[in-house]
């Protein structure tokens, strides 16, 4: 079978997204990180002198903290902070009107199909460009149920009481070396606040997007589902291809209070040159549920674990992870449960796929405290292997503290076999669709939980990413 | 070549259109060879069968024609429709109009029978340089085809043979065939696990379908399943050739008779 000319071409050259514009910014901050940057920052954002202090505070506390060695290992010695732009801002204040956004803005919104999506699908879009949301809708009937769904800097200028008795209390600026980054120098993310008893029923959905090269984007992520609410946000990263290494480190927190729901889906695509750093966590109170959807696909190397914290009976956690891994590509995701009270449940399931030399890696928590009696758990994890250099690993950490608890862990590696490629070509596919058949199908049980128009997308990513691969 | 020659003469088909001819076919499995000089010819719209004992060649040559990349064809010619088909891999052959029931068919966790169908149904007729089948085209025919066979609609939405039995996936290839309409049928082994009444379903199925358009190749151990799909023509299959070809009549002879007395008559070494 001769490959053709499309299948001769590198994946890098494919990356769908990789257009970019010209850039146009107003303010652009020094390349490199010192508390001159941090404060510059701050007061662009006319920021109270409590976010000021947090931020100079977790500055000190970045500089402090050794690099981690273990995930990514050396690739993470890689990074340059001092070749970065910690901030940028490509229009002066977030927009409303879809009218007011700048074209060229709005030319790689339409690249990525968001006014479509948003008539179709959403309830309301905030969709962050470099470092500030410049495009925010919120439909007016959730407006009137008293949901707030805004960027996180007009967040903490528009309800500072609220903001802060939550922000950072989940993830503080200390817990590990990025998110102190991102404590120092974050910008735009999401502030969701869904008050008691509020079923939203459209997923909520925002797009994010490195545009500027070496823009980092350390976008921050609040979300505050109160006592019988609901809640089910969706996060899509794209981001164009550059020559140089970006660096994504987000922090997101979420907190879901007496009987409440949250679901918070991402599908990532960075283009391959990304360190995509990311601390997601949340805490669930009494029977709270709490879900967390993560897709990777993209980035050079991915490290993310999205964390529940089960803090009182009755609270349910659940973490669905899907990596891929193509060539040059090391995903390491997984999740972290901690059973804190007794009677709480939580179920792993994760999912990766590894292609020619690409790594993927499982790394999973499962912690139970001496407290946390009756409590139940269950870890799947599935490695699927496309060609012989691929490589998965698995390194599921399990601390149980207590005797009387239910826990179940399962891992399997599988390979693709010759025989399922041979039975589905000798019906007529292709050996490239074969290939994604078997990839599709294999995280199917996944990809059913993702919003219609998020598993297609999923799809067609995995698609693009097979054609290529095979010779 | 004497086989071939005596086949033609036997049988007086030497003039009629050919689907499938194999000449001096020479197959190796991990080195070793299975198939040893084997010929054949497959007449247009009839029904051939392939009996033999274990250890023949039997699954080997289903495997080749349909190109399975651990079937190294070493010799000989198999052409297809006038074709040849050994370069080509095992999607064009399926495109061409060549299908294989499998008797072990695979199992693929997460793809619906409706997905994969619709992905195959495309496959083919893309490479034909048709456009893609319309769904409610493609449902009305599914619709048809399943209830021919007596599948239950939720088959639709089941992992392809992920936890089937044995006749369900049987009958899950039957329906493969029914809708992607091949040329050339190759099945290989159906009846095998098969009761009484699902052989009697799955012969149903292949009998609609065989015809003017549709030569069928059945390969089998047993007489039993000719008595549902019933042969034109009998091949027997010794040691990797065709050691003699008759008629229907031939396969009553096997069943009663066994394989000894042709492995005698045709000092085939045992």
């Amino acid at each position: 079978m001769a490959l053709t000319e499309q299948q001769l071409t590198t994946s890098e050259d494919q990356y769908e997204y990789g257009f970019h514009d010209e850039e146009a910014p107003l303010f652009k901050s020094k390349r490199g990180l010192s508390a001159e940057v941090v404060t510059e920052i701050s007061k662009m954002k006319n920021e109270p002198q409590w976010m000021l202090d947090f931020r100079l505070k977790a500055l000190k506390y970045f500089e402090k903290r050794p690099m981690p060695q273990w995930g990514g290992g050396g690739m993470l010695n890689e990074i340059d902070f001092e070749n970065i732009f910690y901030y940028i801002r490509p229009s002066d204040r977030p927009e409303q009107d879809w009218d007011d956004v700048p074209d060229y803005i709005k030319v790689t919104f339409d690249k990525l199909g968001i006014p479509e999506a948003e008539k179709k699908f959403l309830a309301g879009v905030g969709a962050q460009y470099e470092s500030e949301v410049i495009y925010h809708n919120l439909q007016k009937d959730l407006e009137d149920k008293g949901v707030i769904f805004l960027d996180t800097d007009s967040a903490l200028q528009q309800y500072p009481d609220l903001f802060r008795e939550h922000f950072a209390t989940i993830i503080p600026p200390n817990d590990n070396k990025f998110a102190a980054l991102n404590s120092a120098v974050w910008s735009g993310g999401s502030f969701i606040y869904v008050p008691e008893g509020v079923h939203i029923d459209l997923p909520l959905q925002a797009y994010f997007r490195i545009n500027a090269e070496n823009a980092g984007q350390f976008e921050r992520t609040l979300i505050i589902v109160d006592k019988g609410a609901y809640v089910h946000y969706v996060e899509g990263c794209t981001a164009p291809t550059y020559t140089t290494n970006s660096l994504h480190s987000a922090v997101v927190e979420i907190i879901v209070k007496e009987g409440g729901r949250c679901r918070y889906t991402t599908i990532q695509n960075w283009s391959k040159n990304v360190y995509n750093l990311v601390t997601k966590r949340a805490a669930a109170y009494k029977d709270a549920t709490m879900e967390w959807v993560d897709g990777n696909l993209g980035s050079k190397l991915t490290m993310k674990y999205p964390a529940i914290y089960l803090m009182e009976p009755g609270a349910k956690g659940e973490i669905l992870s899907v990596a891929f891994a193509g060539h040059g590509q090391h995903q390491d995701a997984g999740g972290k449960i901690v059973h804190v009270a007794p009677h709480t449940t939580s179920t792993i399931t994760s999912k990766s796929i590894s292609k020619e030399d690409g790594r993927s890696s499982y790394r999973g928590l499962l912690k139970v405290h001496p407290e946390a009696e009756y409590s139940k758990s269950n870890v799947r994890c599935d490695a699927l292997l496309l060609h012989e250099n691929s490589r998965t690993d698995t390194y599921p950490y399990i601390e149980i503290e207590n005797d009387r608890v239910d826990i179940g862990h399962e891992a399997t590696v599988s390979k693709v076999g010759e025989e399922q490629l041979f039975y589905l070509m000798s019906r007529g596919v292709s050996e490239a669709d074969a290939y994604s058949m078997i990839v599709t199908g294999f995280i199917e049980p996944i990809a059913k939980e993702l919003p219609m128009e998020y598993a297609v997308e999923l799809n067609r990513l995995i698609q693009l990413e097979m054609e290529g691969s095979v010779g | 070549m004497t086989e071939l020659t005596r086949v033609n003469t036997d049988r007086e088909i030497a003039t009629m259109e050919k689907t499938l001819v194999i000449r001096n076919l020479h197959v190796n499995v991990e080195d070793k060879e299975i198939l040893k000089g084997l010929d054949l010819e497959l007449e247009k719209g009839k029904t051939h069968a392939i009996m033999g004992p274990n250890g023949s060649g039997k699954s080997t040559l289903s495997y080749a024609l349909a190109g399975h990349p651990s079937y190294e064809v070493t010799a000989g010619e198999v052409l297809f429709e006038g074709q040849d088909i050994l370069e080509m891999g095992p999607d064009e052959r399926a495109q061409a109009g060549i299908f294989l029931a499998f008797q072990y068919p695979m199992s693929i966790p997460g793809v619906s029978m409706a997905n994969f169908l619709r992905s195959a149904v495309n496959s083919v007729r893309r490479a034909r340089g048709e456009g893609d089948m319309r769904v409610p085209e493609f449902r009305k025919k599914l619709t048809e085809r399943m209830a021919a066979l007596k599948m239950d609609r939720s088959f639709m939405g089941r992992y392809l043979n992920e936890g089937f039995s044995g006749g369900e996936k049987k009958r899950a290839e039957i329906l493969q065939m029914a809708m992607l309409e091949p040329k050339l049928a190759i099945m290989d082994e159906t009846d095998s696990g098969l009761d009484i009444d699902a052989l009697r379903v799955v012969s149903d199925g292949v009998n609609t379908l065989k015809g003017d358009d549709m030569t069928v190749l059945v390969i089998t151990h047993y007489q039993r399943l000719l008595n549902y799909i019933k042969p034109d023509y009998v091949h027997v299959l010794m040691d990797g050739r065709i050691v003699t070809s008759g008629g229907p009549e031939l396969a009553l002879e096997l069943e009663s008779r066994g394989y000894d007395w042709v492995r005698a008559e045709f000092a085939v070494p045992a």
